[in-house]
């Protein structure tokens, strides 16, 4: 027998199927294998596992070998409140397509629906998370991506809730369009430098939106942070980037949109500020760049706290809001140039689209308010506006050098 | 009495005044929903002319109509009338005719907004019972003054410098006292002043009922837990009531031993 063409790409495909692309290990409730524990046993190095749409009730599922496991229409893993789910400790794994329900509440140990553990190169992407303490907890695990994940929780208080994704000690992660809400912190970072958080959405928290501590170089872009308990809060960070996100509706006694604490060299490029109670807290921070940056229909869209030096407001649009700028002190030492503001009163005789008559973003009565805090029933009173007006003829209270000397007569387009 | 009401009434409802209060409030609501189209924006904006106008104009309507219909009310005093019942009539003829000219006023270019299908419906409503309960609080204050002074221009000085209290000087005061206060809890010192001065009580009132009342951060959740309840609500209505009832009973006992 003459050996054909067919035969030999028949047998050639034998061996490659054998050596490198072995069947993917199938799940099911009829299969051979019916629990994902007792598939990653069996399937070695590099191999696909395919979960079959069902119900599987595990937990302490530990994924130790580089696997790919891929869920076929949402597979259910039910932790049924026992502990962690899945938890990952080998390089190069990824997990796709489940929907993983009920991870255990503990006091002591921090059960996550998705822990990986000191490994690499792993990917995240697809899942449902629902009734969940963490959602995914990264620990000083590096290069990794989180991708197309909701992760829906249901926190009530905040000691006993967990965050959407955690990530500690983890650097060089890419999380992108995911979807968090009603969890405490939507994403936390702590000890995670060079990260990529981008078009995620985060929304309903407990806490805040996303929070930075102790996390460097990191970028975060063109996400949305709706109606948190505090929007996003950056602490004790250096080098962040925050471009084209949207914080929105973060309305409350005690809400702000951004807040910024011992935060140098960030720059803050694009945002929009829209209804929250504080556009952005500012703390001990430095250096910072504000540009293009919209704020509108804010309580107070910047509150600066103290201990501010040398940050830069170039080319804002501050619209609508209560107060614009909050100074508790007669220092100043930032800029404020070429800015828009919707509570501008000057003229422009000249024509060129910068007001003659620099603005002066501080209201006396923020001052006042900043001082007295109860004095705020009296907004929007006629006795305020006049002692507004008069603070703003001759300044007395707030810091004389804190103006915008080329304030905009336009609303800035970009 | 009623009779008396519905002369003075009508008597103002023929008057120039009242068409022009009343195309004022027609003409604010027009361009105001014009200009900005936005429905609960136009309620803040209202709520600054509101608390601020209303007063004006029902202290200046009050003491220029008691001082205009005097003559008439002493051929009144003539008949065997009651005296309580010719000045009550005249007071809620004033009053009930400058409310009706600020509900239309504003109700009208609300309505054809379409008013009935936005959320902002309650917002407005209180609106316009504060501006309501304003209109009849100075009105009667104001013949409070004119009954107190046989001298019109020291009547009408009174008059307004009554309103200039309540609006102006009396949020001063208010604002040193809780300043010089501030080493001490201060909430129920607030809460108090508020709830004194009808102004002031109408537009916290309003403003906590609109979306800003977060904007009050931690130490206006006191105020919010008291203005934003029904039993806040209440308590608020009724002591606005109390300002109405209070300057009646006067006009009632000042007009009775009154010697004309």
């Amino acid at each position: 027998m003459k050996p054909s063409l067919k035969h030999i790409i028949g047998f050639l495909l034998t061996i490659l199927s054998y050596s490198g692309f072995s069947q993917p290990l199938e799940v099911c409730d009829t299969c051979e294998i019916t629990s994902l524990k007792s598939a990653i046993s069996a399937a070695k190095d590099f191999d696909t596992i395919v979960v079959k749409k069902g119900t599987y009730i595990e937990h302490n599922i530990l994924v130790d070998k580089p696997v790919t496991i891929i869920g076929e229409n949402y597979p259910v893993i039910d932790g049924e409140s026992k502990g962690e789910i899945i938890t990952i400790v080998s390089d190069s794994v990824t997990v796709d397509g489940l929907y993983i329900i009920n991870v255990g509440n503990s006091y002591t140990s921090d059960y996550a629906a998705i822990r990986v553990k000191r490994s690499k190169h792993f990917t995240i992407k697809n899942l449902v998370l629902e009734k969940l303490f963490f959602g995914i907890y990264l620990e000083k695990s590096n290069y990794g991506k989180i991708y197309h994940n909701k992760i829906i929780g249901d926190a009530v208080q905040e000691y006993n809730s967990g965050n959407g994704i955690q990530l500690w000690y983890s650097n060089h992660i890419d999380i992108e369009h995911n979807y968090i809400t009603q969890v405490r912190d939507g994403i936390y970072l702590e000890f995670s430098n060079n990260c990529l958080i981008k078009n995620n959405t985060s929304t309903e928290n407990l806490r805040y939106g996303l929070h930075f501590m102790f996390s460097n170089y990191d970028t975060y872009q063109d996400n949305t942070f709706e109606n948190n308990g505090a929007g996003v809060a950056v602490m004790f960070s250096k080098n962040i980037k925050m471009y084209n996100n949207l914080f929105k509706e973060n309305w409350g006694t005690a809400s702000y949109g951004m807040l910024l604490k011992e935060i140098n060299d960030a720059e803050i490029i694009g945002n929009t500020f829209k209804e929250n109670t504080i556009g952005i807290n500012i703390e001990g921070s430095n250096r910072i760049l504000y540009k293009n940056n919209n704020f509108s229909n804010n309580g107070w869209a910047i509150k600066v706290r103290g201990a501010c030096y040398t940050n830069k407001f170039l080319e804002n649009n501050f619209l609508y809001n209560s107060f614009d700028v909050s100074y508790n002190s007669k220092v100043n030492d930032n800029i404020f140039d070429k800015n828009y503001w919707s509570n501008y009163t000057g003229y422009d005789l000249n024509k060129d689209g910068i007001g003659d008559v620099p603005y002066r973003p501080v209201k006396l009565f923020s001052y006042i308010v900043n001082r007295t805090p109860e004095t705020i029933i009296l907004l929007r009173s006629l006795f305020i506006d006049i002692l507004d007006f008069s603070e703003k003829v001759s300044p007395v209270f707030t810091p004389d050098n804190l103006q915008d000397q080329n304030p905009l007569t336009k609303k800035i387009q970009w | 009495m009623l009779k008396i009401l519905k002369y003075s009434f009508f008597d103002l409802m023929r008057s120039r005044w009242s068409y022009v209060y009343f195309a004022f409030y027609l003409l604010l609501g027009i361009v105001l929903l014009f200009l900005n189209n936005d429905l609960s924006k136009a309620v803040i904006t209202l709520m600054n002319v509101i608390i601020i106008l209303v007063p004006l104009i029902g202290t200046i309507f009050g003491v220029m109509y008691y001082y205009n219909s005097k003559e008439f009310t002493e051929l009144l005093l003539a008949q065997p009338l009651k005296r309580s019942s010719i000045f009550l009539g005249q007071y809620l003829g004033v009053a009930l005719s400058l409310s009706m000219s600020l509900i239309l006023g504003l109700g009208i270019p609300f309505i054809f907004y379409g008013l009935f299908q936005s959320s902002a419906i309650w917002d407005f409503s209180l609106l316009l019972v504060t501006g309501t309960f304003l209109t009849f609080i100075f009105t009667a204050l104001a013949f409070n003054m004119a009954l107190s002074n046989e001298n019109k221009i020291k009547g009408f000085g009174y008059a307004i410098l009554l309103w200039l209290f309540f609006a102006i000087i009396y949020d001063g005061v208010f604002l040193m006292s809780l300043i010089l206060f501030e080493d001490y809890p201060l909430d129920k010192l607030s809460l108090v002043g508020t709830m004194l001065n009808p102004i002031d009580l109408s537009r916290t009132l309003i403003l906590l009922k609109l979306d800003i009342s977060a904007l009050l951060g931690y130490t206006g959740a006191i105020f919010k837990k008291f203005f934003g309840t029904n039993f806040g609500l209440i308590t608020s209505l009724s002591m606005l009531s109390l300002w109405v009832i209070l300057p009646v009973l006067r006009i009632v006992f000042k007009a009775k031993r009154k010697d004309f």
